[in-house]
């Protein structure tokens, strides 16, 4: 098989899986196009993170394992942007304090900063420090205290949070289009995060980058289920407005039923994948824009001049590149693609339920999705990216066929049968692990090599 | 009086616990120093070694308790440790010649046997969840207290009580055996010294006729040691939940590197570094400030600087403050 042709028939592959999974519900296939759909939607958003972990890996060699984080943050811009403000939390100033806190506590950080480089070195540097950061750390907890005690009184029970931007009130969903201003939001928040990150832990060991980004993806989680002025923590945030329309409305609309009942398809299904499509168009726009800028930027000088940088950094400090400054700024640009990708899956959940943030798939996966698409080159990711998304979801049925058909001799209520039929929905776990792997042994390039 | 009393709450609350995790920490970051050492890469499987090795005791230890063996007042985990220790043994040692050795002897870039272990540990963490499932596990049996806070009052007339949990006790005690085993192990015995000598400088060792295998087996060995223990030790004191082991894996990494990766001393000092700060920034100092000041200024809050759920943005802190300022720890490791 050639190089050339290698692409479109693995691309050619991946979409008949997903036509089978639409059209036969033979094996371990549904035979529903919402289902297909549904698993493509998530495929696109996949793809979205792989991109980006792809900048960060395969151009430049920076092994980030947070971004669970950068995800959650994209996450959180949804929120902040298309919700409406709570009323009443903003009104009466509670909302105002933690804003003020918050600049307060940024202030102190800059002041400190500032000190340790503007001053001398010795005592009264180290005194001055202290003073500034312990001092600084009370009064932001005494003025932030005040005001999220206040926030969080009104209405528990629906609101307690501080709201977003959305200008609509009551009306908010009318306003579903400032989820779509919130993806980028999103990726300018991630990216505000990984220049903190990549500021410390760049230009040090590789090792010591995983491990700060494993760190601040645990924080901002934390952060998330903690802080429920912010999103309502655990107790999740629901009903956000959406940028394509409801199915109820697409059923009480007489020109869709129509069009629905002249291709045949009850209302109902209509409906529902029509709003699938919808975000399939969006979603696949966001892609291929993305990867048209990635592709840009590899061919590009700059692209280049990463790749020197990945394959030799000696060398290319000594041609006069700053290998930290270039490492900063890849590591900012791919995180914020993995924002922007995480405020779109919290747009298509419709909710930003903190406890779904989970390593294993938001991390890690991504991860697999990389190595077994080809790090490096930006195709690749993206066939990771569905293949292993498809793979993810399927497991789990493969897993309950396999535990079925190979203790199909054994009695019902055999202990056996029941564990193993019991322990497939783990299958994944293992499976992906083995996945990497074998990829990492056998074809350390992936299924498309960088050329 | 009130004096005492705020030493009782003290200990009770802050001294102890924190002794307790952070011997536990000390004894998990002394794996992952150990693998970094030798092996040169960051083992990201290093949690879910721990978990595996724990599941492998628990096991054990159910099927003894079901056999009516029991330690009498010590949990009967203790005697099924050997067994557990000896199954994370197979695996690692398996783990290491299926996979590991493949990229060492092709000399692959640390950063790509470092990926090789998170898919190690997706393996790993499959397998403890397939087979003990992802729920809570007890496997705590015996006395529960070496001295309850009942009967320190009653013996000692104050108002605070000082609660010594039997597994804090046998956290304390087999970590100061575990580390002295270890170092006199290092430091005395002829597959120790190669050990180390493999550890400062691998040319050289190899030159002297150093077996790199050995050295590497040996390695596995004495880290599926550490993890279990310090897994069992975890699991006995908090509680066994697979996941748990996974997020273990910050402030472990955390202590290594606050004590300079690759040095064992230093592993140990992180982990306790670690546990301390913990522990004392997200305590309540409620209780202790009211025995300390006069009434006119007791608190009205709790006097907590961060809530418990933060626990992890502290060794995160610590991390990021050792990172930018002394990269090689506070000892001296051997990564910049």
């Amino acid at each position: 098989m050639t190089q050339s042709m290698r692409a479109p028939l693995l691309f050619a592959f991946v979409a008949i899986l997903f036509i089978l999974e639409g059209t036969t519900n033979f094996w371990i296939f549904s035979g529903s196009w919402n289902t297909s759909l549904g698993i493509l939607n998530m495929a696109l958003i996949s793809a979205i993170m792989a991109l980006g972990v792809n900048l960060q890996w395969g151009y430049a060699g920076l092994f980030n394992i947070g971004i669970m984080g950068f995800v959650a943050l994209g996450g959180l811009a949804t929120v902040l942007v298309s919700m409406p403000p709570a009323p009443g939390a903003w009104a009466a100033g509670g909302a105002w304090q933690i804003l003020l806190s918050l600049v307060m506590g940024a202030a102190t950080i800059v002041a400190a900063v500032l000190v340790w480089s503007k001053m001398a070195k010795g005592r009264a540097r180290n005194l001055t420090m202290l003073v500034l950061l312990v001092g600084g750390f009370f009064l932001f907890r005494f003025v932030f205290d005040g005001g999220v005690e206040f926030v969080e009184a009104i209405t528990p029970a629906s609101t307690g949070h501080i709201g977003g931007l959305n200008p609509g009130g009551d009306a908010y969903k009318d306003f579903g289009w400032l989820t779509i201003i919130a993806w980028p939001v999103g990726g300018l928040i991630a990216a505000g995060a990984a220049w903190v990150i990549g500021k410390t832990a760049l230009g040090l060991r590789s090792d010591y980058l995983a491990i700060a980004t494993l760190g601040i993806a645990e924080i901002v989680i934390a952060v998330l289920k903690n802080e429920d002025w912010l999103a309502r923590g655990v107790k999740n945030i629901n009903g956000l407005p959406r940028p394509v329309p409801y199915e109820i409305d697409l059923q009480g609309d007489p020109g869709f039923l129509e069009r629905a009942a002249s291709l045949g398809m009850d209302p109902t299904t209509a409906s529902t994948i029509y709003v699938k499509l919808g975000y399939m168009v969006l979603f696949t726009i966001v892609l291929l824009i993305l990867l048209w800028l990635a592709q840009r930027a590899y061919n590009s000088p700059w692209g280049r001049m990463m790749r020197a940088i990945r394959d030799n950094e000696v060398a290319a400090e000594a041609m006069g590149k700053d290998v930290t400054a270039r490492h900063l700024q890849i590591f900012i640009l791919g995180s914020a693609i993995c924002g922007i990708a995480g405020a779109m899956m919290t747009t298509l959940d419709g909710q930003l339920t903190p406890t779904s943030y989970q390593p294993l798939r938001y991390t890690f996966l991504i991860w697999v999705m990389v190595i077994v698409g080809g790090s490096g080159n930006n195709f690749g990711a993206i066939l990771g990216g569905f293949l292993i998304w498809w793979l993810w979801v399927q497991v789990e049925p493969i897993g309950l066929w396999l535990s079925e058909t190979l203790t199909s001799g054994m009695a019902e209520d055999n202990w056996f049968r029941i564990r193993m039929l019991d322990a497939s929905a783990h299958m994944r776990l293992f499976s992906m692990g083995l996945v990497l792997l074998l990829v990492l042994r056998f074809s350390p390039k992936g299924l498309l090599p960088e050329k | 009086m009130d004096i005492l009393n705020a030493i009782v709450a003290l200990l009770n609350f802050v001294v102890i616990p924190g002794a307790a995790y952070g011997a536990q920490l000390a004894l998990g970051a002394l794996g992952v120093t150990l693998v970094y050492g030798i092996l040169r890469f960051s083992n990201f499987a290093h949690g879910d070694t721990m978990a595996f090795g724990t599941m492998a005791t628990i096991l054990i230890t159910w099927w003894l308790q079901s056999m009516g063996v029991s330690l009498g007042p010590l949990p009967t985990a203790l005697l099924a440790l050997p067994f557990g220790i000896l199954a994370a043994a197979l695996l690692l040692l398996a783990t290491d010649r299926g996979i590991y050795r493949f990229y060492r002897q092709r000399k692959a870039v640390p950063v790509i046997i470092v990926i090789v272990s998170t898919g190690v540990m997706f393996i790993y963490n499959g397998l403890v969840r397939f087979i003990i499932g992802v729920e809570d596990q007890n496997f705590l049996d015996g006395e529960r207290f070496i001295i309850s806070a009942r009967d320190f009052k009653s013996m000692t007339g104050l108002d605070e009580g000082l609660a010594l949990k039997t597994t804090q006790g046998i956290t304390i005690v087999v970590a100061v055996i575990v580390v002295a085993v270890l170092f006199w192990f290092l430091n005395k015995t002829r597959t120790g010294k190669s050990m180390r000598a493999f550890s400062d400088n691998e040319d050289l060792a190899l030159l002297s006729g150093i077996n790199p295998e050995r050295v590497v087996m040996v390695t596995w060995l004495i880290v599926a040691a550490l993890a279990t223990i310090a897994g069992v030790l975890y699991g006995l004191d908090k509680s066994f939940k697979p996941f748990t082991y996974f997020q273990l894996l910050l402030p472990i990494f955390a202590s290594a590197i606050v004590g300079g990766l690759g040095n064992p001393l230093g592993a140990i000092a992180g982990g306790f570094v670690i546990a301390f700060s913990e522990v004392t920034v997200t305590y309540a100092w409620k209780k202790v400030l009211i025995y300390l000041m006069p009434e006119s200024l007791e608190p009205s809050g709790l006097v907590q600087l961060m809530g418990t759920d933060y626990k992890f943005a502290v060794s995160f802190a610590i991390l990021v403050i050792v990172l930018l300022f002394k990269p090689t720890g506070l000892f001296k490791g051997q990564s910049v």
